[in-house]
């Protein structure tokens, strides 16, 4: 990758050591994507915020850094965090625990970080189409490239953090691609019948495993208009967990496209079905207990409408057990305006800002032995990560098995 | 052959067949890995030259990696078919060598041998 003077000095540390990590990182960065050189961004959002995800090593590697000076020069938002501070003394979380969060987030907020605490900053802030923007966080990364028509690399912590404190990023392969129409080798095509946003998570969880290590994967049987919002983002969501590909297309169905398995090179696509049978496979593999002790929905976060939708869906019913919905702080400011909240803590929702369902500790093993959720995502992480099983459903199952 | 991130190594082989989601499938403390449906499951990462065919799934598993280093459970290299930025980005800070091979190289290397990274 080709430097430019003040980026060659910069890498050699006259402009501090900082900025030669940072710099690093983007060589590094560069040398991954097929990159030849750094271009200006305008936003990036960071992933590494939850105490549970980065431990010790990575809360004392943000203090180091934030304490020798280190600052963002572009907008830059971050992901979840463990908690709510609002109702954190309620879950008994240990002292280590908050402090090390209280730690993070301070040293995010001494580099002039947005204390955003969200996983979906495509629908808390505007995103504009064209722009290259630098998202860590994986479903935000394939949102912003697959509906929002921004243009990021599927970003690691590391890369948005050093391209929000230098204010570039390598112009990958991908950056590039997106110019040149974004051919991708694999297309997935889904036959499964009467998907719901599990379907959609499914979908992208297969989708993003079958990508291998493209960048990019095709999608045909389906198109945008015919899913809604909480059905993208699952799908994002899902794709995000299991590959490493940063964006798909809808693509319509070619005459032949389903005999051409085993292809992929020779330039012709390779095609895969995700059928009933596949969404079957993923189920059997991320659905692992047959009740939850406890509901999480959001995972993603939950948008306004998704708030909405679900007290709309609820009318006058109420869930059997504790059921926790997670949201960004700013959805969950507009939804108590919007008497959102009320509804739905009557109902017997416990509304949870600034943080999620992957990878809390308010739903560690510790607290609970299964989760109910309709989250792929979250299935994947709580499965893996946490120890915590997983009995996996739609929210339409979830409202008629739960409520009363 | 590329070299994302220079320095010597030696150690025994891990290779697996499937992509290494850091975060959701790697205790951060230990090195062993936690998922599952993974053929290393039950393995440790911890002083290998970890060869797999790339990162997959979260951002995060950057600080997974930096994590295991500070620990001292992390592999002593890697050796990635495809180069991915959670991979890449987590050894730069950890300062742990990462070659991206060619293919055929790639199937080359089996399990239990030991490997010498960084020589010329």
């Amino acid at each position: 990758m080709h430097l430019e003077e003040s980026e060659e000095a910069a890498l050699a540390g006259e402009h501090g050591e900082i900025m030669q990590m940072a710099y690093r990182i983007l060589v590094a960065t560069g040398e991954a994507s097929d990159a030849e050189r750094l271009i200006p961004i305008r936003w990036a959002h960071l992933s590494g915020v939850n105490y549970n995800t980065i431990g010790g090593a990575g809360e004392e590697f943000l203090r180091s850094i934030s304490s020798r000076g280190a600052k963002v020069r572009i907008r830059t938002t971050l992901n979840p965090m463990g908690f709510d501070a609002d109702s954190v003394e309620r879950y008994g979380l240990g002292d280590e625990f908050v402090s090390g969060q209280a730690s993070i987030a301070g040293s995010y907020e001494a580099m002039g970080v947005a204390q955003s605490f969200s996983c979906i900053p495509y629908e808390i802030f505007e995103t504009p189409r064209d722009e290259q923007v630098a998202f860590a966080e994986s479903n935000a990364a394939i949102y912003a490239n697959s509906f929002a028509g921004a243009r990021t690399n599927k970003e690691s912590a590391f890369s948005a953090l050093a391209s929000a404190i230098t204010g570039k990023s390598p112009y990958s392969d991908l950056r590039r691609e997106e110019e040149e129409g974004g051919a991708s080798n694999v297309t997935v095509r889904m036959s499964a019948k009467e998907p719901d946003e599990l379907t959609y998570g499914m979908l992208g969880y297969f989708a993003g495993r079958e990508a291998g290590s493209a960048s990019s994967v095709d999608i045909s049987g389906v198109s945008a208009s015919a899913m809604d919002r909480r059905q993208c983002k699952a799908m994002c969501g899902g794709m995000g967990t299991s590959g490493t590909c940063a964006k798909f297309r809808f693509v319509k169905e070619e005459e032949g496209d389903g005999d051409a398995c085993g292809g992929g090179s020779g330039g012709r696509p390779e095609t895969v079905e995700f059928d009933d049978d596949a969404a079957r496979k993923v189920r059997d593999e991320l659905d692992t207990a047959e009740n939850g002790d406890v509901i999480a929905l959001g995972s993603p976060q939950l948008g306004l409408w998704e708030m909405s939708d679900l007290l709309e869906r609820l009318r006058g019913r109420s869930f059997k057990k504790r059921c926790m919905v997670f949201c960004p702080r700013a959805v969950k400011e507009q939804a108590r305006k919007l008497d959102y909240v009320r509804g739905l803590e009557r109902a017997g929702c416990e509304v949870l800002a600034d943080c999620c369902t992957c990878l809390s500790p308010l739903l560690g093993s510790d607290k609970v032995d299964a989760v109910t959720t309709n989250s792929i995502k979250g299935a994947f992480y709580m499965n893996n990560a946490s120890g915590v099983g997983v009995d996996l459903k739609p929210l339409a199952k979830i409202l008629e098995d739960e409520t009363e | 052959m590329k070299v994302l991130v220079e320095g010597r190594a030696q150690g025994t082989v891990l290779k697996s067949e499937m992509p290494i989601n850091f975060l959701g499938a790697v205790d951060k403390k230990t090195g062993v890995i936690t998922d599952r449906n993974h053929d290393l499951y039950g393995k440790s990462v911890k002083g290998v030259i970890l060869v797999f065919p790339s990162g997959a799934g979260s951002s995060v598993g950057a600080y997974t990696i930096y994590a295991l280093k500070s620990g001292g459970a992390a592999p002593a290299g890697m050796i990635c078919r495809k180069a991915d930025l959670t991979v890449a980005t987590g050894c730069a800070v950890a300062g742990i060598p990462l070659h991206i091979l060619d293919p055929d190289k790639f199937a080359s290397i089996k399990t239990g041998q030991q490997l010498l990274l960084g020589a010329d």
